[in-house]
């Protein structure tokens, strides 16, 4: 370990830093709209992950577009728009024809959207085709910046790094700041007297089901910078984003961000000094460590029960 | 010899005329009443007059999709080809297709359809060698018969299968020959998946560089199968400045590993890496920009030139469209049915003993990708070839290397 240059170990520190805070962004980005469907309205959206695949799909479609009429350097901000706003839409649509049937029997969402996920893979694999694509990207999100000489910061960790903060932002302002989010909040606090006061908790519903769903089609169009995708891409992320959202406390915003925080450090160090799967096996027992000593996760709604 | 008689006249003649009108493409049509059909199938099969059932197995749904894919469409145009030449004795090849759905019980369980009630003579199949494991008891129970495309990890051998791609050390130890001479290579950087393939191939690479190459190895890292998270492992490839990475990451993660590699200024002017884990089918969604100046380590790559895989890329091309592309394990499937079709005919039967004993020996010079030989362990004997990756998606072929003889059990690798 010591036959390294004081300067290389400072760099690989910068680089290494960096990487655990892009490693949280993607968690983050990925269980944001998890945390809002999961987290307020209790739904187990098992289908999560392919939501972010219909968000990655149409950026590498719009790339494809872009490609041919010459507007590449452009086109993934409107990819971004146009992923949230299809996902939002079926979203919307999933909710109507399904989800609002299940609200009181949390189980059977669980298995009702694990059917409609591999619903969504077989209706993309047979679209799209069964190979892996990928999204060709602007030429200004390709390799990386350099602040000196050895210090390599990936442009496309950047992107998704303010893409992330933008969208946390956007649903903090959302959720606490906004005439709807005090709406969604009461819906979720009690619902029966939500609907006495006048609120439709019924379409509050559908529009919280729909943002979730949408902002995890923003996710899915940044992951195209950073891997590929599949009709199974979907799988890759779920498992990670039901994490973050458990470890984090369901229902709250800041335990979702705290917890992606925590998650991503713990992996991206010991990852450094351990081999890689076993620095995600150690992340995990810690994760249950906890989880057995603070069932509720880390930031727990403070309830009277 | 006979003597001449009107009959074989006329066969002569009918061949002769056939194969004008082919311009010299076809060779010898036999005629399906030359092998009667109680002479040349005692056991069983699914033989008629004028058919034969062959099976496709393979995951057209669920995760293997991706990969398996190629090698359904590869077997469907050799058995296209086939039956337009005039079949397998006279007997047009009639496919009977499976889903193994990317699960492996589901390979045996439609193994043993395909053999105990269908009847197939033959069946072209399996990816993963999970799914291959899995599959393989009903195969030597049933007496089947598996032509199995995928290069693997070496360390079976089955008098039911024929493996078509590359064991492990045919794939590894000339490719790492190639590198340390030519790159002047001593250290080398391992990085896999996290499953049997990857780390069967690393124990190889590494006793190989150690003992043979005198080299060291400076890491070895497995990747989770599915995580698309570098940037640590990046980062201590940075520490660790290795000559060379040696790289066998599958599936999702090969592509994240390819786009932050670059991203964090790895790319092919500052890092050397030789993949065994790449092939065109691949580049499709890593994108060819990350990957140029990096090498795979394959026995085929659609770009060869000779005559046979011209031919061959074109028909797949004309059949599948033109943005189709050919890997490794597709070009290994496609030869499936062609070797199993000279099996039958240099044993002059399609029964399973007599097609098992007839087949090793047989060199099939018209591969696309050059002559192979079967050897009596039932792989193949084939060339190597290291391809430099350009950013259009395609390999140049920088080195090819002798015949090289399969060894699935290798001596002091283990």
């Amino acid at each position: 370990m010591f036959d390294y240059s004081m300067a290389d170990m400072g760099n690989i520190m910068v680089m290494q830093g960096f990487s655990g805070l892009s490693m949280f962004t993607v968690l983050l980005l990925m269980a944001l709209g998890l945390a809002i469907i999961f987290g307020q309205m209790g739904v187990i959206n098992m289908a999560h992950g392919e939501f972010m695949t219909i968000g990655a799909y149409t950026t590498v479609m719009l790339s494809k577009v872009a490609a041919t009429y010459g507007f590449v350097n452009y086109y993934f901000l409107v990819a971004i728009v146009l992923a949230f706003i299809l996902a939002f839409a079926l979203g919307y649509f999933v909710e109507y024809i399904m989800i609002r049937h299940l609200y009181k029997r949390p189980l059977d969402t669980l298995l009702a959207t694990w059917g409609l996920s591999l619903v969504m893979q077989q209706a993309f694999r047979s679209s799209f085709g069964a190979k892996e694509v990928s999204a060709e990207l602007p030429e200004w999100m390709l390799g990386s910046f350099k602040p000196t000489p050895d210090i390599d910061i990936p442009i496309n960790g950047v992107f998704v790094m303010v893409l992330a903060l933008l969208v946390t932002a956007g649903v903090y302002m959302f959720m606490y700041r906004s005439r709807w989010g005090l709406r969604v909040r009461a819906t979720v606090q009690n619902r029966v007297m939500a609907g006495a006061v006048g609120i439709n908790t019924k379409k509050v519903d559908r529009i919280t089901f729909a943002l979730g769903c949408g902002i995890a089609g923003i996710a899915g169009a940044a992951f195209t910078t950073i891997a590929s995708t599949g009709p199974t891409t979907g799988t890759l992320y779920i498992v990670d984003s039901f994490m973050v959202v458990v470890f984090g406390g369901a229902a709250s915003l800041m335990g979702t961000i705290a917890s992606a925080f925590g998650i991503a450090q713990a992996q991206s160090i010991l990852q450094f000094f351990m081999t890689s799967s076993m620095g995600k096996v150690s992340t995990l027992l810690v994760i249950v460590g906890i989880l057995m000593m603070k069932p509720e996760g880390l930031f727990a709604s403070k309830l009277r029960k | 010899m006979s003597t001449l008689n009107r009959r074989s006249f006329m066969k002569a003649s009918g061949a002769l005329v056939g194969a004008l009108l082919a311009a010299g493409l076809m060779t010898t049509n036999a005629f399906a009443a030359d092998f009667p059909t109680d002479k040349v199938m005692t056991t069983g099969l699914a033989v008629t007059d004028t058919t034969v059932k062959v099976g496709i197995l393979h995951s057209a749904t669920g995760t293997m999709a991706i990969s398996e894919t190629g090698s359904i469409q590869a077997e469907k145009l050799a058995i296209e080809q086939i039956n337009a030449m005039g079949g397998i004795l006279g007997r047009k090849i009639e496919v009977i297709q499976e889903d193994g759905g990317s699960d492996w019980p589901t390979f045996a369980e439609k193994a043993k359809k395909l053999l105990a009630s269908d009847k197939v003579a033959a069946v072209m199949g399996c990816w993963t060698s999970a799914s291959r494991k899995a599959a393989l008891p009903v195969f030597e129970k049933e007496n089947g018969l598996l032509f199995y495309p995928t290069f693997y990890e070496g360390l079976e051998q089955s008098k039911n299968v024929f493996y078509t791609g590359q064991e492990a050390t045919q794939q590894i130890l000339a490719g790492l020959d190639w590198i340390a001479k030519e790159k002047k290579a001593k250290t080398f950087y391992l990085i896999g998946s996290d499953y049997i393939w990857p780390r069967t191939s690393m124990k190889i690479a590494r006793k190989h560089i150690e003992k043979n190459l005198k080299g060291s190895v400076v890491g070895e890292e497995y990747i989770a199968l599915g995580d698309t998270q570098f940037g640590s492992v990046i980062n201590k490839i940075k520490l660790k400045k290795p000559d060379v990475i040696y790289a066998a990451v599958v599936g999702g993660s090969n592509v994240a590993w390819f786009k932050q590699l670059n991203a964090a200024g790895l790319n092919s002017a500052k890092q050397t890496m030789l993949t065994i884990s790449v092939t065109e089918d691949e580049v499709l969604g890593i994108g060819g920009e990350n990957l140029a100046g990096f090498y795979s380590a394959m026995k085929y790559f659609q770009s060869q030139t000779n005559p046979e895989n011209v031919k061959f890329v074109a028909a797949f091309k004309k059949k599948y469209g033109k943005d189709a592309v050919i890997g490794d394990v597709t070009q290994a499937a496609y030869l499936g049915p062609w070797l199993y079709k000279a099996a039958v005919e240099r044993a002059g039967s399609f029964d399973v003993d007599k097609v098992q004993a007839a087949l090793p020996g047989y060199v099939f010079k018209d591969a696309p990708e050059g002559s192979v030989t079967v050897e009596k362990n039932h792989h193949l004997t084939t060339k190597l070839r290291i391809g430099q990756w350009g950013k259009d998606g395609q390999a140049k072929v920088v080195y090819t290397s002798g015949y090289i003889k399969p060894d699935p059990f290798p001596k002091g690798y283990q």
